[in-house]
């Protein structure tokens, strides 16, 4: 089969707790499940160590979507950090729109330890979406501006 | 004091009666109306001994009388005898068949008895109006909920006004203390269940099982007539190390521990809502555990298989994978059901002749010696039929077959269907997490895999291990595994327990959040963020500083300080850029 080169591949950011997710896509893996080899998993303590900052910079650096995934409510291993990541997100989302990136770029999900068909499922699911909506185009947007080490959200908000 | 009988010396404490005494000597009254738990009661006059006093000779009855200093009896001489011979005489006439008097008549030599009643009873379960039971439901029991009615020739025992009485606790102590087996105790009948299965336990006290540790008794509040009457007590008194207590109540313990071990095992797979297999509803099905109760050697038919009515099964159909491997409950193995199935074959065909017939899906003989009993148990003619069955149904269209159960399924490997006619279908049901497995996770904070066990560390790396450290599985709580491999993995759970114990110090993870208070402005947002409140609020600097010990290294208030004041070593924002910029540069 041939393939075609011109087809979009979007790259995708996945922020992945230790506890639930990344086990949960460890188990994917040693399940030996197919998903879309898109996702680039960056692995965090918990969901809510992720800053919004991390999501802004991945779309920067060129990323077509972004993936927060993390336990299920009540299910955190410390407790209520999913539910500090859940207002984060929905937060960002609305910042997003302002930066003119659609909000279904983003995305928070609750993936466990025991769900690895779930996380096939969701990466798999999510590319599709990122597919369809097409590459990211930021060098000629807003976020550019800052190339500098800390990215001042707020400011970029007002 | 020092008392003779029969010729021979005995030395008793004070308030000993001659029964008492003479039974340390080994020599035996007879007695009707006596029982050793109960006061003495005189009534049947039975256990008449000779006592030598000043003026001579005198007959007393030995349940009721006190041993004196220096006192000299005779129980069996011929004066004694022809006493008891002429009291066994007059209960003879009133009833003649009842065994322990003409037992008793017997030994007096006593032949003939040459009274006659115009009551007689020719019962041999004839009441003798011994009042042991009724003076056992008023004394031991506390219930009273019998008594004797009527008086002279009418008199007989009877609740009040004959009558099924409220006060009765159903305890069976007026049975179990009746000479002549008058008073019967009868079970009431439970559809599926032999008798045995439902009375449980036939005393209040119990050892649990043969192989519990600590080996002891417990009491059954439900049942103790104690709890029902507050009266009894009666293990109290016999217990010489004073070792029973009904004062005792249930008490939460708390432990202060470093490590736990989660064994808490599994919950059997409930077979009713599957009713294509009639457990139940039918008679003679049984799971996995009934059986094995019924082959237990101290079990309730004393490791015989019986059906309901008592006979031998000329035939049972073994159903295996119950609950197991089965898209609509579990879809998981069970592992353990294979082998105990092969085993109810081997003891089934041992022990009832009967043949015996495996349903199966696929035989499962992995472990160690396994496959070889497989091959043992088929070379003794146990059947194997590869085919999940489809349903059990009552056969018995004829008298002869009353009370048959029909198998039907579908024999894949000659690609038939067939039915089986069988007396007892065992239902090999499936081994399911415990019902609490959810709250007990969630108190741990212990994941559980799609199955609902616990879920270990690593599946083969650190199967011993969870997520949390000190946290260890072991057994069923952790997925089905048979008492081999259960043992095994508690081991290694141990041995990692002690190695920590042993080593004196614990490791902790360095992923540990810190605060630069060169930049911290006392916003205080972290403070109120962490899970663990391992952040303190420095008042005098108005700064916010991390408990390191508490830490758990979450990184939640790295990622929320305005001033970046926070790094989550491990995970810095650095770091993590780097990825970042990293992942997405192809």
């Amino acid at each position: 089969m041939k393939t075609n080169s011109k087809k979009f591949e979007p790259r995708i950011v996945g922020f992945l707790c230790n506890w639930c997710s990344y086990t949960g896509a460890d188990l994917a893996g040693t399940s030996r499940m197919k998903s879309a080899p898109n996702l680039r998993i960056i692995r965090l303590m918990c969901s809510g160590r992720v800053d919004p900052s991390f999501i802004l910079r991945a779309f920067q650096l060129g990323a077509d979507g972004v993936l927060v995934l993390g336990c299920h409510p009540g299910d955190c291993h410390y407790q209520e950090g999913n539910f500090k990541a859940l207002r984060r997100v929905l937060l960002l989302k609305r910042i997003l729109r302002e930066f003119g990136v659609d909000e279904r770029r983003l995305r928070l999900e609750w993936v466990s330890a025991a769900e690895g068909e779930k996380f096939a499922k969701v990466s798999s699911e999510f590319t599709e979406e990122v597919r369809a909506l097409g590459p990211l185009h930021l060098e000629t947007g807003v976020l550019t501006q800052f190339q500098g080490e800390e990215l001042p959200t707020q400011e970029v908000a007002a | 004091m020092k008392v003779t009988i029969d010729g021979r010396i005995t030395e008793v404490p004070k308030g000993t009666t001659i029964l008492q005494a003479a039974k340390l000597l080994d020599i035996k009254i007879p007695t009707l109306c006596y029982h050793p738990l109960i006061k003495p009661f005189a009534a049947c006059r039975v256990c008449v001994v000779e006592t030598k006093t000043r003026w001579g000779d005198e007959l007393v009855p030995s349940c009721q009388t006190a041993c004196r200093d220096g006192m000299v009896v005779n129980t069996s001489n011929e004066h004694v005898l022809k006493a008891r011979r002429f009291i066994l005489e007059m209960m003879l006439a009133r009833w003649p068949n009842v065994p322990i008097l003409r037992k008793y008549a017997e030994e007096a030599g006593l032949k003939t008895p040459r009274f006659t009643s115009a009551l007689k009873d020719e019962r041999p379960d004839a009441c003798i109006l011994c009042g042991l039971c009724v003076r056992a439901c008023d004394e031991v029991v506390g219930a009273s909920a019998i008594s004797f009615a009527d008086r002279g020739i009418q008199r007989h025992v009877s609740t009040p006004f004959n009558l099924e009485s409220e006060e009765c606790i159903a305890c069976g102590a007026c049975a179990m203390v009746c000479p002549t087996s008058h008073i019967k105790f009868e079970v009431e009948d439970y559809k599926g269940k032999t008798p045995e299965f439902l009375l449980g336990p036939n005393t209040a006290i119990y050892v649990p099982t043969l192989q519990s540790v600590p080996r002891v008794p417990v009491i059954d509040a439900e049942s103790c007539i104690h709890f029902k009457t507050e009266g009894c007590q009666k293990c109290v008194e016999a217990c010489e190390p004073h070792a029973i207590n009904h004062e005792m109540k249930d008490e939460e313990i708390e432990l202060e521990v470093g490590q736990v071990l989660i064994a808490t095992g599994f919950d059997a797979f409930d077979p009713t809502p599957m009713a294509q297999y009639g457990y139940g509803r039918l008679d003679n099905i049984y799971t996995g555990l009934d059986v094995e109760r019924m082959l237990n050697a101290t079990g309730p038919t004393g490791g015989k298989i019986l059906l309901k009515n008592g006979q031998a099964p000329r035939a049972v159909g073994i159903l295996h994978c119950i609950g197991s491997r089965d898209e609509n409950h579990h879809r998981y193995c069970s592992r353990v059901c294979c082998m105990f199935a092969l085993k109810f074959s081997h003891l089934i065909k041992e022990r009832t002749q009967g043949e015996v017939y495996n349903f199966y899906i696929d035989m499962r003989a992995f472990g160690k010696g396994y496959e070889e009993f497989y091959s043992r148990v088929l070379h003794e003619g146990a059947n194997v039929i590869r085919g999940k069955v489809a349903e059990v149904v009552q056969a018995g269209w004829s008298k002869r077959d009353e009370g048959t159960l029909l198998i039907r399924c579908e024999d894949t490997l000659i690609g038939r269907f067939r039915e089986i006619p069988v007396d007892m279908v065992v239902l090999c049901n499936a081994i399911e997490p415990r019902r609490d497995a959810e709250q007990v996770g969630r108190l741990f904070g212990l994941s559980r895999s799609p199955d609902g066990f616990f879920l270990e560390r690593h599946p083969k790396l650190d199967p011993v291990a969870t997520t949390t450290d000190g946290l260890f599985v072991a057994g069923c709580a952790q997925g089905p595994k048979d008492i081999p491999d259960s043992v095994a993995q508690a081991s290694a759970a141990a041995a990692r327990m002690l190695a920590t114990i042993a080593k004196g110090a614990v490791e902790i993870d360095p992923v540990r959040a810190e605060i630069d208070e060169l930049y911290c402005s006392g916003c205080r947002i972290c403070n109120a963020l962490c899970p663990y409140k391992a952040i303190d609020y420095i008042e005098d600097k108005n700064v916010s500083r991390v408990n390191m010990p508490l830490c758990k290294g979450c990184g939640t208030c790295v990622a929320a300080c305005p001033a970046g004041a926070i790094t989550g070593s491990g995970f810095t924002d650095k770091q993590v850029y780097a990825e970042l910029e990293g992942v997405l540069s192809v």
